[in-house]
């Protein structure tokens, strides 16, 4: 039995993996059409085998299914923190508290909507917009009165963001109670009730909340990030810290009782994997076609998006320029680079993603407990990321996948079978890990290699083609 | 053409900066953080107006765990004053102090073996020997696993990127939490306390009386305990001790050295890694005795009880300028009247988040800190 399932879990393991190395060498294909019969290649392959029984049983469990969607969201989560920490030096460990605020952004969206009231939506959409004019608005007057202390700008910016904020609440809230009529009542729903809106809803949620991680990231990253590199990381645990805090106190201080505080949040709408939910979980996500439900259609949807995002993010010249500064601030500069800028623009899009991640994670889990977003489990991430390779997003991707599977999955089945106390050990042998990776390889597993698409000689190929075609005219 | 707009634009920077002294607008900032601080201070001066008993009673506490942490900020502001490290395994050494005094106390009886020697001594002072012997044993557990920890995970990462060493530093921190969260070693729950020595409180009203147990000591009066002013006295006797021993002796001056410039302190004939071994060792030891005395303190203990003291510790040391030690000292101090204050007039789950805003905020205003000096740039 044990030894069945290991070999099981180590074969879709390395299926999953090949699937990567597959769906990364296939964007990395010229041709647009081949690129999109890639991805709905990719995509079609996991659906059937979620899809699919094999005398009964399903190839791919619920629980493996699980396990998918939190390697997708892990994923997220630490390509945002490579992109921070790997390739632009700055050791955060806030990426799990943005990751929390993201995760309850998008639940509290949606669960508002399930609940018939588009408070949620309407208020955080439209503070995210004010938030984001307001901060270019101030970023704008900022640049005029050149040399402005960090202080001050913090100053202002946050003024601006809590006057829309403030803003976005007294129109939201009209504006909200408006709609109310579009839910209809419970034995008739409205237009805005139907599976349909649901979804749209659902993504817009998840991207508010990547827009809200984001700002709030812009907020805290602006004085913190001007700190010294020890003291940046000391001071974004402080803001993981301060983010569970929050959460625990979401009922108390917070004005927000469905949160539930400590308690945890219940009753988010479920991305279900199936239709026929065999435990009778009522879900306002439900698409169903047969047996298909719309849920690994989004999770995958986001995870293309998350990859495009960030290699194009990470080859464009600001990605260089985070390069630069990773590697030497003060040569950075001279070059030209505005370091203070460019670490703030990082650290903005890495919470971004660890946003969108959270949104993502509080559906497929339709529970949220503040004591998943502790600090301390706030580290895994940053294990992922060095257990990839600092600075390679395919080692942030596969150690994401090798992480969940392994250590999630296995590791936790397997000590399981050994007995009551020993999934206990987990958490051992996690830090002893990374003790011997960090003294043994400090580099991670797979150092700085990129996979097909992730590569940087995409840009050279385009050039000789270029010069091919030139010569050719 | 545009090198004629570019001179022009640089002359009317260079006639704007002659203009104006220092940068613009930075009286925004100054005025943003004035307000906050005007506004906590009367805030917190009304409350203590209206009940000034209560503002002492909590100054009082807030000094007490101030005094514990500025036994375990020492080990981190000496750690990081030589190496640069954040030594995140720190707190947990403190846990292992708790843990061990416990041990030593609850299930082997090791403060009473005075008593149980020679049965004809005082029992005062059978107590005194029996509790000393307890510290000294939880100190050396301290410095023999801190000493450990140094030379298995941080001596090889020695010149490898500073992240690497903090990366490790978590690794440590979190394989002693869990690894002491494990059944058969501290297991994961909330252990009370034995105190190896009796408790004694005192209110104050007009004069001190002692509090009887059984008998309600009288409202709206000021209290303390012996468990205070022990700890008062230990913190200070430490500082003293420390002070002593970095100004006046070798290893003192040799870690002062080490600190300043390792490569030319190995020229000069010190013995670099066994004096990094004596500040690992050193802090342990304080961070040991702090772990005892908040275990006394406070009464219950648990494997993850060394992460949040920990870090507030450190974070005290970053507040008084870190390699500082009368730094270490008052940060702790005020970190403590801050978690105090916090706790009692604004809302108890935000003391951590007080604690944190606080440290972001000096370091803005003044980024080494309050007792800091200027950061030289070494390679």
């Amino acid at each position: 039995m044990e030894l069945g399932y290991l070999i099981g879990t180590v074969a879709k393991m390395g299926a999953l993996v090949a699937w990567i190395y597959g769906l990364l060498w296939g964007l990395s294909r010229e041709r647009k059409w081949q690129k999109a019969l890639t991805i709905v290649a990719a995509f079609a392959v996991i659906q059937l085998v979620i899809l699919s029984r094999v005398g009964g049983l399903a190839l791919f469990s619920a629980f493996d299914q699980g396990l998918l969607f939190q390697a997708i969201t892990m994923t997220m989560v630490a390509l945002g923190l490579n992109l921070i920490y790997g390739f632009n030096g700055q050791f955060s460990l806030a990426q799990w508290g943005f990751y929390g605020i993201g995760a309850y952004c998008a639940a509290d969206i949606t669960y508002r909507w399930s609940n018939g009231d588009a408070s949620g939506l309407v208020v955080a959409g439209l503070g995210v917009m004010l938030g984001a004019a307001a901060l270019f608005g101030v970023g704008a007057f900022l640049k005029r009165k050149r040399g402005v202390p960090v202080l001050s700008a913090f100053t202002f910016y946050l003024i601006a963001i809590v006057i829309a904020g403030i803003v976005a609440a007294r129109i939201g809230q009209p504006l909200a109670a408006s709609m109310k009529s579009g839910f209809g009542t419970a034995d008739a729903p409205g237009a805005l009730a139907s599976p349909a809106t649901m979804q749209i809803v659902f993504f817009l949620a998840v991207v508010i909340a990547g827009a809200f991680a984001a700002e709030a990231s812009f907020i805290f990253g602006l004085p913190v990030l001007s700190l010294g590199s020890d003291y940046f990381g000391i001071a974004t645990l402080g803001f993981a810290i301060i983010v569970k805090t929050l959460l625990v106190n979401t009922d108390t201080i917070l004005p927000f009782p469905e949160m539930k505080g400590g308690r945890g949040m219940i009753g988010i709408p479920k991305l279900l994997p199936f239709a026929n939910a065999a435990d009778g979980e009522a879900s306002g996500f439900q698409v169903a076609l047969g047996a298909w439900t719309p849920a690994w259609l989004w999770i995958f949807l986001f995870f293309v998006l998350a990859l495009v995002l960030i290699r194009n993010f990470v080859r464009s010249s600001t990605g260089r320029a985070a390069l630069a500064v990773r590697e030497d601030e003060i040569a950075a500069r001279a070059m030209g680079v505005d370091v203070a800028k460019n670490k703030l623009l990082v650290f903005v899009a890495g919470s971004f993603l660890a946003g969108v991640g959270g949104g993502i994670y509080a559906h497929y889990m339709g529970f949220l407990s503040p004591g998943s977003f502790d600090f301390i489990a706030g580290f895994n991430p940053l294990i992922v990321v060095v257990f990839g390779g600092l600075g390679s997003m395919t080692g942030s991707i596969v150690a994401s996948f090798g992480w969940i599977f392994f250590l999630e999955g296995l590791l936790r089945v397997l000590l399981g079978q050994l007995g009551t106390d020993a999934p206990s050990w987990r958490l051992v042998l996690y830090p002893i890990a990374l003790i011997l990776l960090m003294l043994v390889r400090p580099k991670g597993l797979l150092g700085t290699v990129e996979w097909g698409f992730l590569k940087a000689e995409g840009a050279s190929r385009i050039r000789k083609k270029a010069a091919a075609k030139r010569e050719g005219d | 053409m545009p090198a004629s707009i570019m001179t022009k634009n640089a002359a009317r920077d260079a006639a704007r900066a002659s203009k104006r002294r220092g940068p613009p607008l930075a009286w925004v900032g100054w005025a943003f953080l004035i307000a906050v601080a005007a506004v906590t201070v009367a805030y917190i001066a009304v409350k203590a107006w209206s009940q000034p008993i209560l503002f002492l009673q909590n100054f009082l506490d807030g000094l007490k765990l101030g005094f514990v942490y500025a036994l375990i900020a020492l080990g981190y502001t000496m750690v990081y004053g030589i190496v640069k490290l954040i030594n995140f395994a720190h707190g947990d050494v403190f846990m292992v102090g708790a843990f061990t005094s416990f041990y030593a106390v609850s299930r082997f009886g090791l403060h009473e073996w005075p008593a149980a020697l020679f049965p004809g001594i005082p029992s005062g002072l059978s107590i005194l020997i029996g509790t000393l012997t307890v510290i000294l044993l939880s100190m050396a557990v301290c410095v023999v696993l801190a000493v450990t920890i140094e030379r298995v995970a941080y001596k090889p990462l020695r010149d490898a990127p500073r992240i690497t060493a903090l990366i490790t530093a978590i690794g440590v921190s979190f394989f002693l939490e869990f690894f002491g969260a494990l059944p058969f070693v501290y297991t994961g729950r909330f252990i009370p306390y034995k105190s190896p020595f009796p408790t004694q409180a005192w209110y104050v009203q007009d004069g001190i009386h002692p509090i009887v147990s059984g008998q309600a000591s009288p409202d709206n009066t000021l209290s303390f305990s012996n468990i205070f002013l022990i700890i008062a006295a230990a913190s200070i006797l430490v500082q003293v001790l420390l002070q002593f021993i970095v100004k006046r002796t070798k290893i003192g001056i040799a870690m002062r050295a080490a600190s300043y410039d390792k490569p030319t302190a190995r020229l000069m004939g010190i013995n670099v890694d066994r004096v990094i071994s004596f500040t690992f060792a050193i802090g342990a030891a304080f961070a040991g005795l702090g772990g005892v005395l908040y275990a006394i303190a406070y009464s219950s203990i648990w494997s993850q009880m060394g992460i949040l003291p920990g870090l507030k510790a450190f974070v005290a040391a970053v507040l008084g300028g870190i390699g500082s030690i009368p730094g270490a000292f008052v940060g702790a101090l005020i970190m403590g009247q801050a978690e105090s204050m916090t706790m009692s007039y604004i809302s108890t789950p935000m003391r951590d988040a007080v604690a944190f805003a606080i440290l972001i905020i000096v370091l803005l205003v003044k980024p080494t800190g309050l007792f800091g000096e200027p950061a030289q740039e070494k390679a």
